[in-house]
């Protein structure tokens, strides 16, 4: 290796007599310069030949035109939403405190920029849309209990974490079902009862085929009668809860709009998409023919549609399959249709950590006794959830971005609730339009870059320590 | 090869009560045969070394104890209980019957203690304090109880086998198979769970070993196994195996692997 040898000499080997000395590391790696070098001069400092010297020259013109590209259109934007915004509107001018001198108004002419009394005149209805005005603090209570409930889970020292989050997806949608919409189903009480009991019946059949009393073959299927049953169970309970009268006015969900209804739409698609993908990714890789062809054909079905023919189909096509009288409310069938729509994407997904999964991972926990459950809930799904958040949460960003398309069915979320406002005479100006859009893309942001760092922060957790 | 240490046989006794026996089986994977006419019986107390060549079948032969690996011709009994498509055996066999493998298979976002502490907790419905406290006793069998709280992918590969080996430990197995342990170690590390392996041994343990390491089956099997292709070849006590081998194929396998 080191040490120096002559011919002459016969070889005498190497052996260290002083330490290598430990130096400090040189300018370029550390500190403020080294900060420089790495992200500024390592493309445009190299003059130590004619080419290198012609792509330094290259790379930094290149670098100063992208510096000043960004700059010149943040600062357009930055003009338009703050620097010649108008912010008030004192003498309740309505659309003339926007118009220039030309068009009429007090503004100087070539005037540009957003037009704020519009979006603070309309932003009840941005946010509740047509929603009954003595009756928005439901909407408000619904959101508060949702928000603490949400905040409550999503940081990681408070304590009854698991607590709020088994009240968060259990009994707080029948508060927000019974808030939002005033209760009082109608409700036939004699067939409720009855569906009731053939839950029941399903579960007690369930429960003496694990017990093999009615022979092998029901045994087989235990666990699926003992589901349905509690599936039904817990159907009907839940419509006994809504059909209880607690002196609320009712709110038709055709009066909901704005806001309200993009996160009614999002979160139920978010929350209902990821167990339901989850199955369906199980069932897409399980033993069981049964279980994966239909895992298969679900999966590929929803896939193979757009959500806008999915939604046009919930709306315009099901009923005229439904028998006559049975009505099914608008924003449950674009509901069902986004919760199933989101669910095959969110299967794919899963599925795709699930691959990444070692058969060892699989073995190990075989190995010890697991049953298939136990093996899928403790070993193998936090392992695989762990490995595709970046994938669950693109879709739940590309779900709650999606709930735009409802709008296309008669649903006034946050976009289509804005688009209608547009209309409004008294607040007509040619910048109506572009304040508009950008308030909504500022909301969808917000909503949007949230998820993303939240999802973010979770991969580090998750990771800490456990990289193999 | 680890220097050899003296072994304690006090406790090294084999009873007559016979806890594995395969009788006549036979393993397809697709067309290729891999198990052919197996026959094997193992009593309580044996420690047996399976050896030969790679995919002679050894560790399909210790997969299908635990139906790891399903066999489709002969008969599989494991504590009297026979091993077919019926979960409630296998669950049964399983929790009775330890593994460790190669790789060592542990649950990388579990600590150490709850890879130990899992099983016992959702498969014997132990509470979890005794749980812990029967861990916290084999994580010391096996020399590591200081690394409890960490994480497998901190550990070195020696020490993620012996939790590997303290996992199934914690179960309380009758039988414990071992695929290969030490094929994946650092020559370094692979005396320490061969150490660990030792004492277990001497603790009277019900061991079916798949390994290279041939100083280990000199020193603690009773009966050493070679296979190839699919077949069991020879099968004897280790010092007539390594010192008198019959089979012109078993003397050429020792004279591979003992010569380098």
């Amino acid at each position: 290796m080191a040490g120096s040898k002559t011919k002459s000499d016969a070889y005498q080997g190497f052996v260290r007599t002083e330490e290598a000395p430990l130096m400090p590391p040189p300018p370029s790696e550390t500190g403020i310069t080294g900060w420089l070098w790495q992200n500024v001069l390592s493309s445009c400092a190299d003059f130590t030949s004619v080419g290198a010297g012609i792509r330094s020259l290259l790379m930094a013109a290149f670098t100063v035109f992208v510096a000043w590209l960004t700059v010149s259109i943040s600062w357009s934007l930055i003009d338009f939403a703050f620097l010649s915004a108008v912010w008030e509107d004192p003498d309740g001018l309505k659309r003339e405190v926007c118009w220039t001198e030309e068009q009429g108004g007090s503004l100087p002419n070539g005037w540009h920029g957003a037009c704020w009394p519009f979006i603070m005149a309309k932003m009840k209805f941005f946010i509740y849309g047509p929603y009954e005005m003595s009756e928005l603090w439901r909407v408000d209570l619904t959101a508060l209990i949702g928000l603490v409930g949400l905040v409550w889970v999503l940081i990681e020292r408070l304590p009854y974490r698991r607590h709020a989050g088994v009240f968060l997806l259990t009994i707080y949608p029948l508060i927000a079902t019974i808030l939002l919409t005033g209760g009082a189903f109608e409700v036939e009480y004699g067939s409720l009862a009855l569906t009731a009991f053939v839950g029941l019946a399903l579960i007690t059949v369930g429960r003496l085929s694990q017990r093999r009393i009615l022979g092998d073959s029901m045994a087989t299927f235990a666990g699926v009668y003992g589901v349905s049953g509690w599936l039904i169970v817990i159907y009907a309970a839940i419509m006994l809860v809504l059909s209880a009268d607690v002196g609320l006015m009712a709110v038709d969900t055709n009066d909901w709009g704005g806001l309200l209804i993009t996160l009614v739409v999002a979160v139920t698609g978010i929350v209902a998409s990821l167990p339901l993908g989850i199955v369906l990714a199980l069932g897409r890789r399980s033993n069981m023919p049964v279980a994966r062809i239909l895992s298969v054909v679900f999966i590929e079905f929803w896939r193979g549609v757009p959500l806008i023919t999915v939604l046009f189909m919930a709306s315009v096509m099901l009923p005229l399959f439904l028998p006559e009288g049975v009505n099914f409310n608008n924003l449950l069938r674009a509901l069902i249709g986004v919760m199933l729509f989101s669910a095959a994407y969110m299967a794919e997904v899963v599925r795709g950590g699930l691959q990444a999964i070692d058969k060892g991972q699989y073995e190990g926990a075989d190995a010890v006794g697991l049953s298939y459950w136990q093996k899928m809930r403790l070993i193998i799904l936090p392992q695989a959830l762990t490995h595709v958040i970046p994938g669950i949460v693109n879709t739940f960003i590309g779900l709650f971005k999606d709930t735009t398309l409802v709008s296309i069915i008669g649903l006034f979320d946050l976009l289509g609730a804005a688009q209608s406002t547009l209309a409004d005479a008294a607040w007509a100006s040619p910048v109506q339009g572009h304040t508009a859009y950008l308030f909504i893309a500022v909301v969808f942001f917000v909503f949007c870059f949230g998820m993303s760092r939240y999802s973010i922060h979770m991969e580090n957790k998750l990771s800490h320590g456990r990289k193999r | 090869m680890a220097e050899t240490n003296k072994v304690d046989r006090s406790k090294m006794t084999v009873s007559d009560e016979v806890v594995v026996s395969m009788d006549a089986v036979n393993k397809w994977y697709g067309s290729f045969h891999v198990l052919r006419d197996i026959n094997l019986e193992v009593n309580k107390g044996e420690r047996i070394v399976i050896c030969g060549p790679s995919g002679s079948g050894k560790s399909t032969l210790i997969r299908c104890l635990n139906r790891l690996e399903v066999h489709q011709k002969g008969i599989i009994n494991v504590h009297g209980i026979e091993l077919n498509s019926d979960l409630k055996n296998i669950e049964f066999i399983r929790r009775e019957v330890g593994m460790v493998f190669q790789h060592f298979n542990l649950f990388p976002h579990l600590t150490i203690l709850e890879n130990c502490t899992l099983a016992p907790i959702w498969v014997r419905k132990m509470p979890k304090k005794e749980a812990e406290e029967i861990a916290m006793r084999f994580l010391e069998t096996v020399k590591i109880p200081e690394q409890a709280h960490k994480y497998p992918g901190q550990l070195s590969g020696g020490q993620q086998q012996r939790v590997a080996i303290a996992r199934a430990l914690c179960m309380q197995p009758q039988l414990m198979l071992f695929d290969e342990p030490t094929s994946a170690l650092d020559p370094e590390m692979i005396k320490e769970v061969l150490d660990t392996m030792v004492a277990l041994a001497e603790d009277g343990m019900t061991m079916i070993v798949v390994t290279h390491e041939m100083g280990f089956a000199r020193k603690v099997a009773n009966r050493v196994i070679f296979m190839d292709e699919g077949q069991i070849v020879e099968e004897n006590e280790p010092e007539a195996f390594f010192g008198n081998p019959k089979n012109d194929r078993t003397k050429l396998f020792l004279s591979q692997i003992l010569n380098h």
